[in-house]
């Protein structure tokens, strides 16, 4: 079965590299080799599978053979990488990359259908190859299961055509940005937060880079993740199919790429609107080319964990629900809630003060400083930012609830749901 | 016929509109004249200085502003400014 074979020949696209000619390949299939010979051949079975590409003008048996030799990477199996796996997949991209650490939570599958209620508690590379595998057994699928780093992206990366962007914190973005510009790989952009979205693709030749976009990130804390802010399901179906668009408009060389423009994706407005992008000629990345190497992105965001893995604690005083609620029973401490309003509807904490973390230091006056108060959000990322603002305002008794409200339900009060 | 600000849903609910009206004749002018009427969106719009984030895009109509002279770039009647915050959603 010719299902396994991942050597090809030598492309003509202007994004698909190079690798070594296989000849039983194309020995096996002669009757669609002479539109390029240089491209992978396609077998009776592929050429069936994709028939409504092969009769689609620009794509055709030449496209096909271009995108089965393409080889592009998607950084993260989450929100984008799902539809982005699926459709290039189900496509006939031929070799697909894949970087992901992360595990299946029932929390993802609202949004990332790639993975299944099975597959949960398992990787997200295991279930994401699973998946492929069923949609489409004549892709070759490469998985990274590490965290994408300075020390690993450029040796990851230069193997591939193309680089997807379909991580979900800013350390990850840059340095998935500058390894693109450095290796001179297309970024295919997209990037959601709660109903709104954007795409574009970076890092060509002559366009401009996500530096020139944004040439640093908001501080941490001022741009919630989607853990903490919540994201329409649908909306990264959105965005990663638009991605997925990109990404086959490159291999073909087909259309209008979004190279120049940002797209944005307003789903309560069912707006999409695009406006220009320029390169930036001061842009360290892109323009002036000052970056020659890799830097340190978590330095660079000022981020104090690593790429936004909610597991890694803050260092602040931390107290246990047990110990908590110990202490609650007995009057001797005070809990404030610093989770949103419609938050508060779904699970509760006994008796709090209810102030959102966004407007904390509006409500600083009416804490008192002379009770131990125990800060408390929904897993204890927002409770530790809360803890830091205010030991900030010179507050010495406060303490943040280790694990939020889920540890809470798991450890004192069962009849709470998780969310 | 005054210049309209567009907010994405995350700054919008500072304002509890999703697009402002300012008469402001530069794009400074448009983010002060909002950020006085509304001081919580104004911290997100624009620095302690006046001046644009580096993590939030302002575009005149369909151009971005730093390449129409920034916060000094010159609005007319009917011009809609667009607020283009980073985000990192996956
Ligand atoms: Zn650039």
């Amino acid at each position: 079965m010719t299902t396994t074979m991942t050597k090809r020949g030598s492309a003509a696209g202007p994004y698909v590299s190079a690798a070594t000619n296989n000849a039983a390949l194309a020995i096996a299939d002669t009757a669609v080799k002479n539109a390029a010979p240089e491209l992978p051949t396609l077998s009776h079975e592929e050429i069936l599978r994709y028939s409504r590409h092969l009769i689609l003008p620009d794509v055709g048996v030449e496209g096909q053979r271009k995108l089965k030799a393409a080889r592009v990477l998607l950084i993260g199996a989450g929100g984008l990488g799902s539809p982005l796996a699926l459709y290039l997949s189900a496509a006939g991209v031929g070799t697909i990359g894949i970087v992901d650490f992360d595990v299946v939570d029932v929390t993802n599958l609202q949004r990332q259908v790639l993975h299944g209620t099975s597959d949960v508690g398992t990787s997200k590379i295991a279930s994401a190859r699973k998946r492929i595998a069923e949609v489409n057994p004549f892709v070759v699928v490469k998985t990274f299961e590490e965290p994408l780093t300075s020390a690993n992206a450029l040796e990851i990366f230069k193997d591939f055509d193309i680089i997807v962007d379909g991580t979900d914190n800013f350390p990850t973005r840059y340095l998935v940005n500058d390894a693109c510009v450095l290796l001179g790989r297309p970024n295919v952009y997209g990037s959601i937060y709660r109903f709104e979205g954007q795409a574009s693709v970076f890092a060509m030749k002559d366009g401009p880079c996500y530096r020139c976009l944004y040439p640093a990130p908001p501080p941490p804390g001022m741009v919630p993740s989607c853990a903490e802010g919540g994201v329409l399901g649908v909306l990264p179906g959105l965005v990663g199919t638009i991605q997925a668009t990109e990404t086959i408009k490159l291999i073909l060389g087909a259309g209008e790429s979004l190279s120049g423009r940002l797209l944005l994706i307003d789903t309560l407005g069912a707006n999409f609107r695009s406006v220009k992008l320029r390169k930036d000629p001061a842009c360290p990345a892109c323009g002036t080319r000052e970056i020659t190497q890799l830097i340190d992105y978590e330095q660079f965001c000022g981020s104090p964990h690593v790429g936004g893995d909610p597991k890694v604690s803050f260092q602040v005083p931390e107290i246990t629900p047990l110990e908590a609620k110990a202490k609650f029973d007995k009057g001797e401490i005070d809990i404030v809630d610093v989770r949103e309003p419609h938050e508060l509807q779904i699970a509760k904490y006994p008796k709090v003060t209810a102030i959102p973390l966004g407007q904390l230091s509006d409500h600083i006056a009416e804490l008192p400083r002379d009770r131990d108060l125990v800060l408390a959000c929904r897993t204890g990322m927002r409770s530790a930012k809360a803890v830091q603002q205010l030991q900030a305002a010179g507050f010495t008794r406060v303490w943040n609830l280790a694990g939020g409200i889920h540890r809470w339900i798991d450890e004192v009060d069962s009849s709470q749901p998780k969310y | 016929m005054p210049t309209t600000l567009h907010l994405p849903a995350i700054l919008a609910k500072l304002a509890d509109a999703k697009a402002l009206e300012s008469d402001g004749n530069t794009v400074g002018e448009v983010v002060a004249d909002v950020a006085v009427r509304f001081p919580a969106l104004g911290q997100r719009l624009r620095d302690a200085n006046g001046q644009p984030y580096p993590f939030v895009t302002f575009y005149l109509n369909d151009e971005d502003i730093r390449f129409k002279g920034g916060f000094a770039a010159t609005v007319r009647s009917g011009d809609e400014v667009t607020v283009v915050p980073a985000i990192a959603g996956g």
